[in-house]
Parts: structure tokens; sequence; C-alpha cells
């Protein structure tokens, strides 16, 4: 006999006052190690206009490659005060920024290695339930072999593939239409 | 390294589709391109975990956070929190936020004209116990009008947040009350198609819960994914 799960229900246009005391912007403490990348974006609905009230939620691991969280087994040393965790809204213009550290690579379906990336959730009004998608990163030699990517039609993989910019990396939710951000079914 | 269990995908009908075109906010937010199924790796089964640091005594009592009481019906909410292994989830942490009694959020969005209460924030956060539950004590939301559709008004309802352990249990929901009549004509609560899951969102009113000469109680209990194959107890 199994119970089943709660019903989502949108976040709805007023967020900010149940989920602003847990904002984090900078998902790496000072003395983590590894390298420092920021990373901006904007996200755009089906008319390409901007989402000005949209929140999302990163997961991620150190730069070992190592989850703080209990279930994580691996023979790795923990980052002291890394916790991975980020939430951040857009702003008017529907643009998003944080800066965090680049995960090492965590081992995936059947032990095989996966690429760097950051899980992200996105939640707005008009979301009955969170996006769920990934965040790779630009010429990593890793992305060619992940067996997630490796699950997406190639000609939609550059969507979950962070582009270099002037200061720091770009990476957007485009949620309709032709270069439509992959979204997983999770 | 052993294959990691994953989490139960949903039954069909229990939770929503992207597109439910009565909710006209999703005609241009729902995904338009088939969803890719997500393995579940240790990305997915794991997720932040939150203490004792994000939480205060008083942030589990809506009431108690200004100078003097809101205005409105107070009203005690608690449940228990399982997966749906029936498993309790102890020390996660719930967020909750809503509108006053009036039906007005305090957020500068809301330009529904009913007044603010000075004395109401209308946020909170709870950690489960041990064996899964919670409470807290706030006042009783009031409906509002949306734009939805002409005389489109939402039903009295609570955000709550929840994490669980994973990062694909991660949950945001509206809580409604019992005995609502706009519980039937709103889009939100009817994009879910299957009645009992719709119904599993609507809290009953508890004598348990209701305090004597204090506040009505209401019991909500709330259902977090669980795992598709029980891993070895330690």
């Amino acid at each position: 006999m199994h119970l089943t799960a709660t019903a989502s229900q949108t976040v709805g246009p007023f967020f900010r006052i149940g989920l602003e005391h847990l904002y984090i912007a900078d998902l790496a403490p000072a003395a983590a190690a590894g390298d420092k990348v920021a990373i901006h974006g904007r996200v755009v609905d089906g008319d390409g206009k901007p989402v000005n009230d949209a929140i999302i939620e990163i997961w991620q691991a150190d730069a070992r490659g190592r989850y703080a969280h209990p279930d994580d087994t691996q023979d790795k040393p923990a980052t002291p005060d890394f916790k991975g965790f980020g939430r951040v809204p857009t702003d008017e213009h529907g643009a998003f920024r944080f800066t965090t550290v680049k995960p090492g690579s965590v081992p995936g379906p059947r032990g095989m290695p996966q690429a760097p990336h950051l899980l992200v959730a996105v939640f707005m009004r008009g979301l009955l339930k969170h996006l769920l998608t990934r965040v790779y990163f630009p010429d990593d030699p890793d992305n060619a072999a992940d067996p997630v990517l490796k699950l997406v039609p190639a000609e939609r993989c550059a969507t979950l593939i962070a582009m270099k910019a002037n200061d720091g990396l770009e990476w957007n939710v485009i949620l309709q239409g032709e270069n439509e951000t992959v979204f997983f079914d999770y | 390294m052993a294959d990691i269990p994953g989490y139960r995908r949903p039954h069909k009908g229990t939770q929503p589709e992207y597109l439910y075109p009565a909710y006209a906010s999703t005609r241009k937010r729902a995904p338009t391109r088939p969803l890719v199924v997500l393995p579940h790796t240790l990305s997915e089964v794991t997720g932040p975990l939150f203490g004792t640091d994000e939480v205060r005594p008083e942030d589990s009592d809506l009431t108690l956070q200004h100078a003097a009481a809101p205005l409105g019906e107070r009203i005690i909410v608690s449940g228990h929190v399982l997966d749906e292994n029936e498993r309790p989830v102890p020390n996660t942490l719930i967020e909750i936020w809503q509108c006053n009694a009036a039906g007005r959020y305090r957020h500068q969005d809301d330009s529904h004209d009913a007044p603010l209460d000075p004395n109401f924030s209308g946020a909170g956060r709870v950690l489960t116990d041990k064996e899964g539950r919670y409470r807290f004590v706030t006042i009783k939301p009031g409906a509002y009008p949306w734009r939805n559709h002409p005389n489109a008004w939402r039903p009295s309802h609570i955000h709550l947040s929840l994490f669980g352990r994973a990062f694909v249990t991660r949950l945001v929901t509206q809580m409604y009350f019992a005995g609502d009549p706009l519980l039937p004509h709103d889009p939100i609560l009817n994009s879910i198609a299957q009645e009992g899951a719709r119904h599993r969102l609507v809290a009953d009113f508890d004598w348990e819960t209701t305090a004597p000469e204090y506040a009505l109680g209401y019991r909500f209990d709330i259902v977090l994914r669980g795992r598709d194959a029980t891993p070895m107890d330690k």
C-alpha cells in the first residue's frame, strides 16, 4: 500500500513573501576550492517577453563533485560551509544572476561519470508544477559522453550548455518555441 | 557503484499537466516540446537540507510577528508529512505564505483594493519534528479577485513549499479550506485531473487541532514522493 504524493500548485506571483528569507545568489563560500563563475541569463515566455516574476533554484555538487548530503557516500572530502543550494528571483527585465564554483564530476547511471552540471528548478505564476532542467559548462570535454545529455535530441543539447560571456557565463530559460530550453520529466 | 534507487513517478492525473488553458497564464509559459525523462542520479536524489538555523520559534506563529495581533480569524494548521511509502519525513523545512484576512498580500504587485494589515506579514516557516509532524498558527486568509476570467476569485488558500530529502522531492503546493464555495470554480485547483488528488489539497476542520478558547484547527497532511525501491535499512 502506497500513499500518493500531494499535487503541485503554482507559486503564484507573490512568492517573495515566503521564499525571500532563503534568497542565496552566492553559492560559493569564500574559502571554497574551485573556479568561481558568475552565471546570468533571462527567463522568456512564449511571446518572447521577459518573465519578471520567476524564481529559480540551483542544486549542485562542490568542486570535487561531492554533494553536501548524507546520501553522498563517495570517498571525497566535503567542503566546509558548502551547501550547494541557491535561490534567485528574476528582476523586472526577466534577468537573474548567481555566483558559484564549477562542480566536479559526479557518478551517473551504472557508475558512469557525469559531466559537471547544475540542477535548476524554475517556478513562476503559470507553472502548475516547477520545471526542472540542467546547466552544463562550455568546452567541457566530458559533455560528449554525459549520460543525461545523451538522452537529449542532439539539436536541443545547446539549450543546456551555458555560453561564454564577457562577465562569466550566460544561460537562458526559453519557455516555448524554436529554441525552447530542454525541460525534464523528473 | 550500484545504481541508486530513484523516486516513484507520479500516477496519472494526480499531478497537474503544464498546459491547462483554463488557467490562462499556462498558455505562454508551459513547455511545448517533449520533456526528456530524467534518470534519478546522485544529483537528483540529494538536495538541500535545512536545520534550526533557518527557523526561529516565532516563525511558526504568524500572529506573533508584530506589536499587536493581526485582524481575522485565528487558526491552527497542523499535519503530518509522510512519503509515499508512509514513512515520516522528519526535520524538513516548510515555508508558507498567504494573504491577510481581507484578501491582500503584502507585496508591491498586489493591487487588490483591500486593506493591508500592519500586524500581518503573511510569511512563516516551520521544521517537521522527528515524527514528521508540523503545526503553525495564522489567520484564515481571505478570498481575492484575479484577472484570469470575468469575475474570477481565488478561494482562500495558503501556499506551502517543502524540500524533503532530494531535489526531486521538492514540492510547492496550496492548501484550501473545506466548504469554500469557490473551490469548484478555481482553475488552479481544477488543473488536477483526479478528484481524490484535488480533495487532498483541501484541509478539513479538525477538533483535535482546535484549541479551546483560542483557535479552530485544520488538518493538512502532506505526502512527498517516496523511493521506488526501498533501500536497505541501516
